[in-house]
């Protein structure tokens, strides 16, 4: 027997747009990347308001008070050169994620005007993608080494070192997707009636690519987070008066067994990081199109 | 089908697993291999070409010497079996001992002792004032030869005994005959060890054997000096870049000796009762702050005289050494625990540090907030450290600093630039020498005030170039001490760098190694392996 | 097929030549100078123009750059700035070690991947698939030398287990060999195998869901059988992809792997040879690299061939 629920209890239809409800019933889902999301809102606070949370100058040494264990006057403890290393890592949270950002927004933006060109004109696709080809076969991390080499180490130069690296995998995705998209009735039919290149673009072809895009730029922000951490671990990183948690683990590095406190921290917080960027990059991935999962 | 053909390729890759395990050479248990790490990886061959103290230990492996410095640094002859000097000083005549060959057979002559010290004597600071004293070196038969002077020169023996960077190694004719800028690459010499080209692995592994016609003196060894009685068959220089990793390989007896560890890692093997950790360099090392003296502000007297009033050693020796143990604040420009160390002239750096007259002197000088650029060199902790701390102290002063990272390549290249700061030049860079590199005015090469002819940073001093000159000339040891003191004060004032700290790096061996000399420098004979 | 495989090789020689340009330009123009490095402490500027003139540092860039090519056309890849050794033989007696780690790792994420992909294919869903799955973002997401160091402190320093650091050769004992492999491989191996299961599952999920597989299943072939003989060899594709783009991203782990493991393998006399600017061996090696990628992913177009037999060169 049905129990006949009063009218006003029940809700009105709420009118969410298709693309949100996908996103909430994608979460709902994927409660991880719902985690990852707010983990990663957490760290972008801290970076935020690093100032304000019990930090101190981050770059203060004081050779008298190397290498203390946490306790309560140094939550994380002090470094080999009396630094707290608290506030070294709270510092360290907006190098880190400045360089995931900057890396993912920038070699976006490069690989979708560079994948749009090759797409759509064929002379140049050729010529291009050898040289993609020649920049993924120079191992990322050397590539990386060799650029910093070239001019002094600055957070801008690890940028863009790292996005060199990471361009040519976003242009073969933009490539390969305009490519696929090119093909389709509708655009073909959009060509027919004459309808100029940048409309063509801006309507049928970038709508479509932006949720691969999004989903590929998660992954290479935490890819370039990961590689900033190695770059600092082998000496081409950042400058390590300026905190980033790879040069705050590489400066540690030897110390390991005596003040693990050095890897401990910045490790948990660069792999906490990845984490849930990646898992963001999941769900995102698995509320906007299944399919991209065959691909990503 | 497929379940067959799992089974038999399987016993295959069995049998042959097998097969290689067994065939696996037993390895000669009667070779005594005496594994180090060294501090560096070794690259360069030549000894006289480079000062890098890599090459230097390679050097005491293959080559021999004619003098060599003992504990008491007294010069004893090695090579050499007798020396006369005339009555007037001007003529050393020297007699080689019998028995001396080199790796390839050939027996050491005196046309190949005159060889090596005159191609030395091109590039070494000491040597090269005794070739300015030097009329001619003689060759009077294949074990005799003599050395004529122009005037007299009192330190002849001391810079054939010389210690340390660049050390006068004697090698054969034809090597020797090398240009003095071209690296030489054939490591024959007649020293206690055989280089085993066909094992060096660049970067990683380094082979030298046992010298088995090598004649070791009767002496007991002191230093460089005495016997060098070599007690294993076979010793194995293993880079380990990583000292995480390398007190880890100790720890397990995968090597035996560490020649220089980070000093924080000391509880890591205080632990392991087969490892002992000890301080075998008496002399240790002194880090130093250069200044280039063609950029402001360090062209200015006053401001690096400030720097002396607010430095202090100890944080220095702290963000180094890690405790006071391994190190000691040093006031002088000689090397502490040396004949010539003092304290003259250095009461700015002793005491309390005063910032108020540092920042007086900075204002007396007439700052005008130009840029200082401090080149660091991230992959050498002692540079690095000293670097940041350098850092921070012109921050506290008040002053524009930017500590500029690179590697150490890349500090080595720019500190030869005599560009301004906006064209990529510098104001200060760091770095630290042995103790032996820093005893006397003759050896002491960063004191100098040659202008463009002096080390990186260029001073122009008249009057301490004088104050070293009359040094030399000095008669006895009270009048070498007394000559000393006056560089050094005129060092104090007119400050060419500043010594920051001296420091010692321990080194680590397991308790089956004994023998280990006690000296300032590497040596590997008379170490045992039990 | 011969055809095709000729027509790839050919654009191989393209792309390696604009590596070899891109390289020797940028090295040109690093600053950073390896005469200042020889010449030592107390270089006079006279010193270092000799050297340079020695090393022919100071010739124009296209001189240089002919020299350069011209040596590659006769196989001859320079000499050392600093060991003056041949760079052929530096990295003859490097290649081994960097070899089997890299080979090693290869087999062991393969095989520990591939049958992890499929289970969570085929348990998609459920808590293992999940499992599966979380293990494998944990696997991107710890950067391989702090993975390095949590297994040297727990198998070689607190268990003792297995040795630190160092490479034994094959031919001194496969037992040793492996030893000292098997932490290197493990640090190593962890991303590689994370991205291939990921890429395993997430093919198997999209073929599984294929009408074919419904039609094997629904003629009553073992789920085994439907996984393995119809399944796994069409999902083949994506995966063999991945780790032909994977061998840059192995060969950049590799270069932390040796450090921290002290293995004597090409990684780190490429790490070395850039921090100290010995131009000849980065050269070289970056060319090796570029030529093992290009030919190793080859191998691998080549491979889609013999999964997908409708794939005809």
């Amino acid at each position: 027997m049905a129990t006949a629920l009063p009218a006003a209890a029940i809700p009105a239809a709420k009118s969410m747009s298709p693309m949100r409800r996908r996103f909430r019933d994608a979460f709902r889902r994927h409660p991880m990347a719902l985690v990852g999301g707010v983990i990663l809102l957490a760290m972008a606070l801290v970076a935020i308001l690093a100032p304000w949370l019990g930090t101190v100058d981050p770059e203060a040494v004081s050779p008298i008070r190397r290498l203390k264990p946490p306790s309560a006057a140094y939550w994380f403890g002090t470094d080999m050169l009396g630094r707290d290393v608290y506030s070294r890592v709270v510092y360290g949270a907006r190098v880190s994620l400045i360089v995931g950002l900057a890396v993912a927004l920038l070699s976006t933006l490069l690989g979708v005007v560079i994948g749009l060109v090759t797409g759509y004109i064929r002379a140049l696709d050729a010529v291009v993608m050898r040289v993609m080809d020649g920049l993924m076969s120079i191992p990322s991390v050397l590539l990386a080494i060799a650029l910093m080499a070239l001019t002094k180490a600055s957070v801008g130069n690890v940028i863009v070192a790292i996005t060199l690296a990471e361009v040519p995998r976003v242009v073969r995705l933009v490539r390969g997707l305009v490519l696929t998209l090119r093909e389709q009735t509708y655009v073909e039919a959009a060509i027919a009636a004459g309808t100029t290149l940048p409309r063509i673009l801006a309507r049928h072809i970038l709508p479509n690519i932006v949720a691969p895009l999004l989903v590929q730029g998660t992954y290479v922000c935490g890819s370039a987070m990961i590689t900033e951490a190695i770059l600092s671990f082998i000496g081409a990183g950042t400058p390590p008066n300026i905190p980033s948690w790879g040069n705050i683990m590489a400066e540690g590095r030897s110390l390991f067994q005596i003040a693990g406190n050095l890897i401990l921290f910045p490790g948990i917080c660069l792999s906490l990081t990845v984490l849930a960027v990646n898992l963001l990059g999941d769900g995102m991935r698995d509320a906007l199109d299944p399919r991209l999962a065959r691909r990503m | 089908m497929t379940r067959r053909v799992g089974v038999r390729s399987i016993t295959l890759l069995a049998a042959t697993a097998l097969a290689a395990v067994l065939a696996a050479p037993v390895a000669s248990a009667q070779q005594k291999v005496l594994k180090f790490i060294p501090q560096a990886d070794l690259r360069i061959l030549d000894p006289i070409t480079t000062t890098a103290y890599i090459t230097r230990n390679h050097g005491y492996m293959v080559y021999d010497t004619l003098f060599a410095t003992d504990a008491q640094f007294h010069v004893q002859p090695q090579m050499v079996d007798k020396y006369e000097i005339s009555k007037d000083k001007l003529t050393y005549t020297f007699t080689l001992r019998d028995g001396l060959k080199f790796h390839d057979g050939q027996p050491v002559r005196s046309a190949d002792c005159i060889a090596s010290v005159e191609r030395w004597a091109k590039r070494d600071a000491l040597g090269q004032k005794m070739a300015e004293a030097t009329e001619s070196w003689k060759a009077v038969d294949d074990k005799t030869f003599t050395l004529k002077l122009k005037r007299p020169f009192a330190l002849v023996l001391e810079a054939l005994g010389k210690p340390s960077s660049n050390v006068p190694f004697i090698m054969p004719e034809r090597i020797a005959k090398t240009d003095a800028s071209t690296n030489i690459t054939d490591p024959i010499g007649s020293g206690p060890f055989k280089f085993v080209k066909s094992e060096w692995v660049p970067g990683s592994k380094v082979v030298y054997v046992k010298n088995t016609d090598y004649v070791p003196r009767k002496e007991p060894p002191s230093w460089a000096a005495g016997g060098k009685v070599v007690k294993v068959d076979r010793v194995d220089w293993i880079y380990i870049p990583d000292s995480a990793t390398a007190a880890a390989a100790l720890n397990a007896g995968e090597v035996d000796w560490w020649e220089q560890m980070p000093p924080d890692l000391i509880p890591v093997l205080a632990k392991n009762k087969e490892v002992k950790v000890e301080n075998i360099d008496p002399l240790g090392s002194m880090g130093l702050l250069r200044f280039n003296f063609l950029n402001p502000p360090f062209d200015n007297q006053k401001m690096r005289q400030a720097l002396l009033y607010a430095l202090d050693q100890k944080d220095y020796v702290l963000g180094i050494a890690g405790d006071m143990k391994n190190g000691r604040t040093c006031y002088s420009y000689f090397t502490c625990g040396t004949p010539l160390a003092s304290e003259v002239g250095a009461e700015p750096m002793k005491g309390k540090r005063d910032f108020d007259k540092a920042k007086a002197l900075i204002k007396e000088a007439g700052y005008k907030g130009e840029k200082i650029v401090i080149i660091d060199a991230t992959d050498q902790p002692i540079v690095h450290s000293q670097s940041l701390l350098t850092g921070e102290l012109l921050r506290k002063l008040g002053l524009n600093v930017e500590v500029q990272a690179g590697d150490w390549g890349t500090l080595i290249t720019r500190r030869s630039s005599k560009e301004p700061i906006d064209k990529g030049g510098w104001s200060i860079f760091h770095t630290w020498l042995v103790g032996p590199d820093l005893t006397n005015p003759a050896v002491n090469f960063a004191i100098r005030g040659s202008g463009g002819n002096a080390w990186f940073g260029w001073p122009t001093d008249p009057k301490i170039e004088q104050l070293r000159d009359a040094w030399f000339a000095a008669g006895d040891a009270a009048e070498s001490k007394k000559a000393a003191e006056a560089v050094q004060a005129r060092a104090f004032d007119f400050v060419p760098y500043i010594p920051t700290s001296q420091f010692i790096l321990p080194t680590a061996y397991r308790t089956n190694l004994s023998g280990v000399i006690i000296a300032p420098i590497t040596l590997m004979w008379n170490v045992e392996k039990h | 097929m011969i055809r095709y495989v000729i027509r790839r090789l050919f654009s191989t020689v393209i792309v390696m030549a604009v590596v070899a340009f891109v390289v020797f330009t940028l090295l040109y123009l690093t600053p950073g100078d390896p005469a200042a490095v020889i010449a030592g402490d107390i270089a006079t500027d006279a010193d270092i123009k000799r050297i340079h003139t020695q090393l022919g540092l100071d010739e124009p860039f296209l001189v240089r750059f002919g020299r350069w090519t011209w040596g590659l056309a006769h196989g001859d890849l320079g000499t050392s700035i600093f060991t003056n050794l041949p760079v052929t033989h530096l990295i003859a007696q490097r290649i081994e070690p960097t070899v089997s780690l890299t080979v090693l790792t290869l087999i062991v994420a393969i095989a520990v991947a591939v049958p992890l992909g499929v289970v969570a294919a085929a348990r998609a869903g459920t808590w293992l698939d999940r499992g599966v799955m979380a293990l494998s973002v944990l696997g991107f997401s710890v950067p391989v030398f702090v993975l390095a160091y949590i297994l040297i402190l727990t198998f070689s320093v607190q268990l003792d287990w297995l040795p630190v650091q160092g490479y034994r050769s094959i031919r001194d004992g496969v037992w040793e060999w492996l030893r000292h492999l098997i932490l290197p491989s493990l640090a190593l191996g962890t991303v590689y195998v994370a991205l291939i299961t990921r890429i395993t599952r997430a093919s198997m999920l999209d073929v599984l869901a294929q009408d074919y597989v419904r039609t094997a299943q629904a003629k009553g072939l073992a789920p085994r059988e439907v996984l393995i003989g119809h399944a796994l060899k069409n999902a083949a594709i994506p995966v063999m992809t991945i780790i032909g783009i994977g061998v840059a991203l192995l060969i950049s782990g590799a270069i932390v792997t040796e450090t921290v493991f002290a293995l004597p393998g090409i990684g780190r006399l490429t790490v070395d040879a850039i921090l100290r600017r010995d131009y000849p061996i980065i050269q070289g090696v970056t060319l090796l690299f570029s030529a093992v990628y290009v030919l190793v992913n080859l191998a691998v177009d080549l491979s889609y061939a013999l999964f997908d037999p409708r794939i005809r060169y």
